[in-house]
């Protein structure tokens, strides 16, 4: 169980260190960076290397952003399995759900509790 | 005038900015992005096994509460003003990881309130994060086409 802390916290730091050298080496936006490293990880989940890295590194793998690439994938080729072509179009937030429904919900919350700051 | 076409003098502009440029000190940032960003993950892995041990989820599905709850503590420090001071110390380090992609989400909803909720929150919260879902969706929509495509033409080989 300490081994999988460690691995998280390595896989994890080290997709910070990518997002970090896009930022300040390839000079891009926050936004750009972001796009693209959901792309990557819906392309690496293409490829079959997204679910043993998750086996591997845990929340390592799973909370970083490329995350989101990935569950879009898995949940679009689940349905595709199940239903052919047309599975993708309604298969595709079978699995990320939690992460966009949390973010609306909650934006709403904080929006209704706090107020903006300066 | 397209990008390429600049006149003699916006050249030697261009030259004399990066001469003055700041240099990023890119080494220190990256590592202050490995620590916080590990950091995060391993606060998520924490969850993670909270879910799996107290409410019956697998390791393959303890992801989805455990961005749930990312979320929501980002949430709360989004809207304390803690979070954009982290985001300040540990640039990618907390964009990153979902709880960066819940925060742009939050801060965008509370920054817009005073426009109402309909316009202003309604309308602008997903101002930051939209490009996410937008090229996440059509990455995701294209890898699937061509994954299922091979796989019904060439049988179940591939997967």
């Amino acid at each position: 169980m300490l081994a999988m802390f460690f691995w998280a916290f390595v896989v994890g730091g080290l997709f910070c260190v990518i997002g970090q050298l896009l930022f300040d080496v390839a000079k891009l936006t926050p936004g750009h960076t972001l796009s693209l490293m959901v792309v990557a990880g819906a392309v690496l989940d293409g490829l079959g290397l997204y679910e043993p890295l998750m086996d591997f590194a845990g929340a390592g793998a799973t909370v970083p952003i490329s995350s989101f690439g990935n569950s879009l994938v898995h949940g679009a080729m689940q349905e595709a399995q199940a239903h052919g072509i047309i599975g993708i179009i309604t298969g595709m937030f079978e699995v990320t759900s939690s992460g966009i429904s949390s973010a609306i919900i909650f934006a709403f919350i904080g929006a209704l509790l706090f107020k903006a700051k300066g | 005038m397209g990008k390429n076409n600049k006149t003699p003098e916006q050249k030697q502009y261009e030259k004399l900015e990066q001469q003055h440029e700041t240099k990023r000190p890119v080494l220190k940032n990256c590592i202050k992005a490995f620590f916080v960003g590990g950091t995060i993950c391993a606060i998520g892995q924490a969850v993670s096994y909270f879910y799996i041990y107290f409410f019956n989820f697998t390791e393959q599905t303890a992801s989805n509460p455990t961005v749930a709850t990312m979320i929501f503590f980002s949430m709360l420090l989004t809207g304390f003003g803690v979070y954009d001071r982290l985001g300040q110390f540990a640039g990618a380090g907390s964009a990153v990881p979902v709880t960066g992609f819940g925060n742009s989400v939050i801060s965008a909803a509370i920054e817009h309130r005073t426009e109402g909720f309909v316009l202003g929150v309604g309308g602008n919260m997903f101002k930051l994060a939209g490009s996410v879902i937008l090229f996440g969706v059509f990455s995701a929509f294209v890898v699937a086409l061509i994954k299922t495509i091979v796989i019904q033409w060439f049988g179940g080989g591939f997967q």
